[in-house]
């Protein structure tokens, strides 16, 4: 096995486990936003197990790499590669959304990891961008931030005000990623609020676009390891709204529904069944 | 003394001195760096400066970036804009996120005059101090806007401060001692009635209290500096020591000095109060002088509504 294809099987089993953890945090009855933490798995797995320098035990590290989910909803994402790499434990899952619990609804800074509150759509951008100005701009350092935004959300416009600040200035250290599952909360994103050409109206920003499957591992690596050179890099990744959870895929209720037992039960049997194929 | 000099003048001079010796200190600002008299620092510190362009939600967000790096940021442009159209980045990003962010507001208030109603921020005190965790700042002269800036380069919470356009009357002599966090000024003692105002209310209240000398009246003169946390103490004095007491503000009668007053008052000791500020109505353009006087914010005003108090 070439190490490429090793780094690939690696990365296919935390997403499986990060699906399972999915089910943890999401019990049967519980409401939580499946379709958009799901869809965004893969390219979560990909940043937290192969791209980003982060450290568990020191999660305020200089050194290290930054990662918002500018689309907050799909938090559930993050606190699995989150609680995988080591930053709090997994009996966590269980209490997120309730009174007292680590875990909230959206991201929330008393959380190990999260480095920005986000759950207002369109805000995450500018963030990063703050973060990756002071890096490169004011201290000169190598440090990347990662920011994972949805379709839904394009309709912000504060998101293009952050788009133009980070070209201009020649953000280079900053990627956001463009979660394009097709979905929101009321529809399809054509049909709430039609964008169309998302890649050409980044690339028209200044920003460097690169179109990949969001759930092709190698397709994500190597838009990662892709050089945009002085450009902000824009990765618009085509996902599946629920990707792994076999009735959520591509519905809509799941932008924010809740399990019944049964089909709790049918995606643990998937995720199980997949598990042991890749070992 | 009268002087040249606006609060907002004196805030960029004596940041740019802060900025000299603090690497950390960075200013961000949109297209403003003309109405906030930035252009000396961004061409001396063109390092510790950066243009976010007429993009006043991405600016705060940017600012907020920042700040999470460890930077201790600035963030300034006009008052109507950053109080309402970034309310909710100021909220998410410096509030909840808790951000060493300050929210430096120019030509608050009514200072735009005849721009407009869209220039004007007669709100901004009433959300911002709803905020968990916000300070809440307006100076009232320039000698006070210098010793906020140096208070606010001292610390690390968010807070919003609010300045004025036009220069105004000198209320102090110096900016030593003329501002502690939290407490108000007492700039004239009085046993009668107090007068309790903020920003640049504050030269006209002591204006209001020499008219009230000359009919043997003493009023007690109180500058607020600190809407919030603000100085209960004072207050409670002030409730407990006069017959009652007049706020006097740049805001809409809603929300900012006159109702954090009434909190205080109705609850720990109720005496009459009568809250002067810009009525529920869509303001009247004008300049800003033009503007005080058509509501009745100025000496004679302030003095007659301290009368009524007096006169049950």
């Amino acid at each position: 096995m070439s190490a490429q294809e090793e780094l690939i099987l690696h990365l296919k089993k935390k997403s499986v486990l990060m699906r399972m953890d999915l089910l943890e945090m999401l019990e049967p009855g519980k409401v939580g936003h499946l379709g958009g933490s799901s869809s965004m798995i893969d390219i979560i797995a990909t940043l937290y197990f192969h791209k980003m320098n982060i450290s568990a035990s020191e999660p305020k590290n200089p050194n290290r790499d930054y990662f918002i989910m500018s689309k907050g909803h799909s938090v559930p994402a993050q606190y699995a590669a989150l609680a995988e790499a080591g930053f709090f434990p997994k009996k966590e899952f269980r209490k997120m959304k309730t009174l007292g619990g680590m875990l909230q609804g959206h991201p929330d800074m008393s959380t190990p990891g999260i480095e920005a509150v986000t759950g207002s759509l369109g805000q995450g951008l500018s963030v990063g961008a703050g973060i990756a100005y002071s890096l490169k701009i004011m201290n000169g350092w190598s440090n990347q931030v990662y920011v994972a935004c949805g379709d839904g959300e394009m309709a912000e416009g504060q998101l293009w005000e952050a788009a133009s600040f980070a070209a201009c200035y020649k953000l280079s250290n900053l990627t956001m990623f463009l979660d394009q599952n097709s979905l929101q909360a009321c529809g399809p994103c054509s049909e709430v609020m039609c964008i169309p050409d998302l890649a050409a109206k980044w690339s028209a920003f200044g920003w460097d676009v690169i179109e990949i499957d969001g759930h092709d591992l190698a397709q994500i690596i190597n838009a990662l390891n892709h050089d945009s050179g002085t450009k902000p890099k824009a990765i618009v990744s085509k996902t599946v709204k629920g990707k792994g959870f076999s009735f959520a895929e591509n519905v809509v209720g799941f932008h924010n529904g809740a399990m019944t037992r049964e089909q709790y039960e049918t995606a643990r049997n998937d995720l199980e069944s997949l598990w042991e194929e890749l070992n | 003394m009268s002087s040249n000099i606006p609060c907002r003048k004196a805030f960029t001079s004596k940041l740019t001195e802060l900025a000299k010796k603090d690497p950390s200190i960075i200013v961000v600002t949109s297209d403003a760096r003309g109405s906030v008299t930035l252009n000396q620092y961004a061409e001396e510190l063109p390092d510790q400066f950066v243009e976010a362009g007429i993009a006043e939600q991405n600016e705060v967000g940017i600012g907020a970036g920042m700040a999470t790096f460890g930077k201790r940021v600035f963030v300034c442009a006009p008052a109507c804009f950053l109080s309402a159209r970034s309310l909710e980045q100021v909220k998410i990003d410096v509030v909840y996120t808790h951000t060493n962010v300050k929210i430096i507001g120019i030509s608050g208030g009514i200072s735009y005059g005849a721009l407009g109603y869209s220039h004007q921020s007669l709100h901004d005190m009433a959300v911002m101090r709803t905020f968990p965790g916000m300070d809440v700042i307006i100076p009232s002269d320039r000698f006070q806007a210098e010793a906020v800036t140096e208070w606010l380069a001292k610390s690390d919470e968010p807070a919003y401060v609010r300045m004025g356009r036009g220069a105004v009357t000198d209320v102090y002599a110096r900016s030593e001692g003329s501002f502690t966090y939290g407490k108000a000024n007492t700039l004239k003692e009085g046993k009668d009635v107090t007068i309790i105002a903020a920003g640049e209310t504050v030269g006209k209240a002591l204006e209001a209290a020499e008219l009230l000398e000359q009919e043997a009246i003493s009023a007690r003169v109180l500058d607020m500096a600190t809407i919030k946390p603000i100085d209960r103490e004072a207050i409670l004095k002030a409730a407990g020591e006069t017959k009652g007491i007049v706020s006097v503000e740049e805001h809409s009668i809603y929300g900012g000095l006159g109702s954090a007053v009434a909190e205080i008052v109705i609850q720990e000791n109720p005496v009459p109060m009568r809250i002067m500020g810009i009525p529920d109505e869509i303001t009247i353009e004008g300049d800003s002088a033009e503007i005080f006087d058509y509501y009745g914010i100025n000496p004679q005003g302030i003095k007659k509504q301290a009368l009524s108090i007096l006169k049950g």
